[in-house]
């Protein structure tokens, strides 16, 4: 599978498409993208607190895999190391509120700009490499972070720290649920749309142009290196926003979310909605989170089918969820 | 798939607001998949033993364990409880071998203003700045265990030890509470990567470097079983005696014995609980679970088994009331049940207030691996947190 | 301390010639089929479970071993021919997936055939003891039977690599694989063969390590990730630098572990060195990562241009 389908024509690298694609597929990803809006709100009416956290949830690591997306699908730069980010984010929560500081106003920039920082000094290093040792080097880095804050007892270590309450925004309340939820929402929303605007602007397709053919680009006279960089550098502070917002949401926080195997998961989920498309990402997140949350209710042994449709979806579904909705059942 | 969430939604809501005639619920939360599976099987027999033994009531009214997996993560045990405290409105819930778990899903059970009763975990945060009402214990807290250890060595005129502990917190809880009241001299220490590292060679070379008298372990689950291991192939057995807490016990001594690790044999350790233990109830316990299983219970077993008879004499004090939180609260301080430790009492921060004793390896009159109790060392302890605690 | 430095240098070595039996069969399969295999540590531990079972089968830890080997070398092989060969047109990322999905698949069949508590493996009292190697150098003898099968191990690869006609096959399907099949050789059955290889390398690892520790659920989990470091730092399809990278990584973590909280504290407070010293050490082998790829991007010995 191509992780980017590139067309050799120019012109259609300059015609800015509609955001929810065209035709059939655009009807279906309105309709999704509706629906992981609407059902938490009925979930939430008939009293149920559970399936509108779960919505949250997915909303969350929606956000995580976008901001992974943008730098994997667009520009071909597999992290296995996003996780670090999630982890980053949610310390930059945690950690000013054990000392009583519980201004969103300070948590928020934190978790961008440490999520950021971490990006340029790993990137910067990271990058001077390709391929499978790009793969590894980013696992790398997020296993140092892994192993740092597991190793600050101070701050709970591996027992991790319960955040008592939540960020305080002033003008908002994100305890109540709902208000949390719409925030999330609105978070994924400007995400996505930001990613749209990127990948459509002159630097997005500079970027995509490295994914393609690097060496046509540099002779071209682009700086690719400081191109990919900057790119990585987005995506690892969007994803530093997802993990302040996942801090908030499991009101608890944990080295363990910077494992490799959650970088791993964060991956899977861009892959099974379709790496490179706008959408994918949460479609890819809604679809792991649901398999996960139903098989799991049937069997302690969820795993074993899960591994099996892993293997099945990459054999068989090219494009991940995004392709099917874009192509129908049709190969 | 949407479509499910939708029925899902739907559907629970009707269950929650429809008054069924259903079975009275009580959450647990344990560990049923990963290697620490082990633990959460035997804790889960030892439910399923105390619900025979009540008839499968729990205060006289019809009941069912709900049992759900945490899968060794503290998010998973967090999600679980979520579903057990918001979907099945569930008003007890019980469990939690891991700190790291506990302290995930302690605040959406309070929050709720539902009940948590931990049936292994015991961290310091919650049971001194952080107790709470809604919190009860029926096993310790983490420095109790390794304070008795340190107390026995004072007793037993040990002058030096190496204490060994994996690098996470309750590991370093339990390197710090044999520290606390061991007056000898502690010659190295060392924590080791958790829960990776199951080679404990360069660890071991250090200890034996270091000339202590004694090596003090803190190794649960498959690490214990892999120190033991390469403690007796280090050869350090008759040179360092072997002191433990937390890492032998029934579940390991079993597969010890298959693997005929005689290191073990004639170690000692120190905990509230032993099989021995001379009361009816724990008779009829011990009994029923090697009839039915073929081994010795672990400790894990015996406090479910514990927390599962706490909470069927709360629930008969509310006559099946569950939505009668103050009730149960009041009941289960109450603690009137008989207990496989004996008398059972809560101190003000819901830890129990209870006896530790000093207990060794033995082979039993079976030819089976097992610990028997040789004495008291501490009546009625405390924990050292208490005092912190504002209830 | 000069003595407990030897000690912890053979221990060092013990730990490096089983991370060599892991990156070995690693990085053929990638060198040769540009296959990454995170399920590597599945074979692993399946090496561990099955030679436990054969050892009680057998009453003899020789025994399960002997046996114990074909049957992996039958699981690899089946493994390459139902899943991994159809996933060799795909990109890394989906390889990285479809194997970590084997991952998940091998653990809960594990669980489900042998329960989840791990499996102790008993070993002859000959080689449960301790020699003394050098006057007050003791060290347990079944870590220097170890060190030297794998020492053996490697020599034997080696041998195969360097003078057999399959090793000659092997070297050139890694630095030009279209023009192996173009010569007419069966490629698939070498491809199959070669990761058959990797697996019983694989197996053995986990055979060796269980009779120290135990067999247990998800024991590859953990260790595949420091194989893939040892790969990485020796360069991708280089077996020399696999060998050197893996003693290396051996010593490094094992050192690190036993002396840096005392280094540290020669510069910090002692408190700071007792947390900092364990989250250091166990960094370690990612920083050397780290650092060795920022300075060679491709590894120590990066092998020849494909």
């Amino acid at each position: 599978m191509k992780i980017q389908e590139t067309s050799p024509r120019l012109d259609e690298h300059l015609k800015v498409p509609a955001m929810f694609g065209s035709g059939r597929g655009r009807v279906v990803t309105i309709l999704l993208m509706a629906l992981l809006l609407i059902l938490p709100l009925i979930a939430w009416y008939a009293g149920n607190k559970f399936y509108l956290d779960f919505s949250t949830r997915i909303v969350c690591l929606a956000i995580a895999a976008v901001s992974l997306n943008l730098i994997l699908g667009f520009g071909g730069m597999v992290s296995f190391g996003h996780a670090a980010f999630v982890g980053i984010g949610a310390y930059a929560v945690g950690i000013p509120a054990y000392h009583g500081y519980e201004s969103a106003w300070l948590h928020f920039p934190l978790a961008i700009g440490s999520a950021s920082l971490f990006a340029l000094f790993t990137g910067a290093i990271s990058l001077r490499t390709k391929g499978v040792y790009f793969i590894m080097i980013t696992m790398a880095f997020a296993q140092m972070a892994f192993y740092f804050f597991l190793s600050l007892e101070e701050y709970g270590g591996d027992d991790g720290m319960t955040l008592w309450s939540r960020s305080d925004f002033g003008i908002i309340n994100i305890s109540d649920g709902l208000t949390f939820f719409l925030l999330c929402y609105g978070v994924l929303a400007l995400c996505v749309y930001l990613v749209f605007r990127i990948v459509h602007s002159r630097f997005g397709m500079v970027l995509r142009g490295c994914n393609s053919n690097e060496a046509r680009m540099k002779a071209l006279g682009y700086n690719t290196y400081a191109y990919r960089l900057t790119a990585y550098v987005i995506s690892g502070a969007m994803c530093g926003l997802a993990g302040a917002l996942i801090a908030n949401l499991q009101d608890y926080i944990t080295a363990d979310t910077m494992t490799w195997t959650r970088s791993g998961e964060l991956m899977f989920m861009v892959i099974l909605g379709g790496a490179g498309s706008l959408f994918g990402p949460v479609f890819g997140a809604g679809a792991f989170l649901l398999i996960e949350e139903i098989l799991s209710a049937y069997t302690i042994y969820w795993a074993l089918p899960f591994g099996i449709l892993l293997i099945l979806s990459v054999l068989f579904v090219k494009g991940g969820v995004n392709g099917l909705i874009q192509r129908g059942w049709r190969r | 798939m949407k479509k499910q969430l939708i029925i899902g939604a739907i559907a629970s809501a009707l269950l929650s607001t429809t008054a069924f005639a259903e079975n009275l619920k009580v959450g647990f939360i344990t560990t049923l998949t990963t290697p620490a599976a082990v633990i959460g099987n035997d804790q889960k027999n030892a439910v399923d033993l105390a619900m025979e033994h009540l008839g499968g009531k729990l205060g006289g009214k019809p009941a069912e364990i709900v049992f759900e997996d945490d899968g060794f993560k503290p998010e998973i045990g967090k999600q679980k409880t979520d579903k057990l405290v918001q979907d099945d409105d569930i008003s007890i819930i019980a469990g939690y071998i891991w700190s790291n778990v506990l302290m995930a899903s302690a605040k959406p059970i309070f929050d709720a203003n539902k009940i948590m009763i931990s049936a292994n975990a015991g961290p310091s945060v919650i049971a001194g700045k952080r107790c709470n009402a809604n919190f009860f214990s029926t096993s310790w807290q983490n420095d109790q265990t390794p304070m008795a250890m340190g107390e026995y060595l004072n007793q037993n005129g040990v002058k030096s030890i190496y204490v060994m502990a994996p690098n996470y917190a309750a590991g370093k809880d339990m390197a710090a509470g044999v520290a606390r009241t061991f007056k000898g001299e502690i010659k190295g220490q060392d924590l080791t990567t958790w829960p990776g590292q199951l080679d404990f060679s360069a660890e071991l070379a250090k200890a034996k470097a270091s000339g202590a008298e004694a090596i003090f372990v803190f190794y649960p689950g498959k690490a214990g079983g892999a120190f033991i291991k390469q403690y007796q192939q280090a050869g350090l057995k008759g040179t360092m005696d072997l002191y433990t807490v937390f890492s032998v016990d029934g579940i390991s001594l079993p597969k010890m014995q298959a693997g005929n690790l005689d290191g073990v044999l004639g170690s000692r350790l120190t905990q509230q609980w032993d099989p021995t233990l001379d009361n009816e109830a724990n008779k009829k316990f011990v009994a029923d679970f090697k009839a039915k299983h073929g081994t010795y219970p672990s400790f894990y077993a015996a406090q479910a088994y514990d927390s599962i008879k706490l909470i069927d004499s709360a629930v008969a004090a509310v006559d099946g009331d569950m939505k009668n939180i103050d009730g149960l609260k009041a009941a289960l301080k109450a603690a009137d049940f008989d207990s496989v430790r004996g008398n059972f009492k809560f101190g003000n921060n819901n830890m129990p207030v209870q006896n530790f004793y000093l207990r060794e390896v033995v082979e039993d009159a079976d030819g089976k691996w097992a610990t028997k109790v040789v004495s008291t060392v501490y009546t009625d302890h405390v924990d050292p947190h208490a005092a912190d605690c504002k209830l | 301390m000069s003595t407990l430095f030897l000690i912890q240098l053979l221990n060092g070595l013990q730990l490096g010639v089983l991370l060599f039996l892991l990156a070995a069969g690693l990085t053929l399969v990638f060198g040769i089929m540009d296959f990454v295999n995170l399920a590597h540590g599945s074979l692993y531990m399946l090496g561990a479970f099955v030679c436990a079972s054969l050892t009680f089968l057998t009453g003899s830890f020789v025994w399960g071993v002997l046996l114990a080997i074909p049957i992996i070398a039958v699981i690899g092989y089946f493994f390459e021919v139902l899943i991994v060969r159809h996933l060799y047109e795909s990109n890394h990322l989906d390889h990285v997936l479809a194997t970590f999905g084997i991952i998940l698949i091998a653990d809960t069949l594990v669980q489900l055939s042998w329960g989840p508590e791990g499996i102790a493996i008993p070993l002859p009292g000959y080689l449960s003891g301790q020699v003394e190697i050098f006057p007050s150098i003791i060290f347990p003898t079944f870590r220097l039977v170890i060190i030297s099968s794998g020492l053996l191990i490697a020599a034997g690869l080696y041998w195969l690599i360097t003078y057999t006609r399959l090793g000659m096959l092997i070297r050139a399907g890694a630095s030009n694989r279209t023009m192996v099949s173009a010569l007419g050789v069966d490629i698939s059955t070498l491809f199959a063969g070669v990761f058959a290889l990797g697996a019983v390398l694989a197996g053995v690892a986990g055979m060796l390590i269980a009779s120290i520790t135990e067999a247990t659920i998800g024991m590859g989990n953990d260790i595949i990730i420091t194989a893939f470091v040892v790969i990485i730092v020796g360069g991708i399809g280089s077996m020399k630098g696999a060998f050197i990278a893996a003693i290396l990584i051996g010593i490094i973590d094992t050192l690190g572990r036993s002396f840096l909280k005392d280094i540290l504290e020669l510069f910090i407070a002692s408190g700071s060195a007792e947390t900092a010293g364990p989250a250091l050490s166990s960094m370690l082998i990612y920083i050397i990562m780290a650092v060795v790829l920022a300075v060679r991007p491709q590894g120590l010995f990066p092998p020849k241009v494909r």
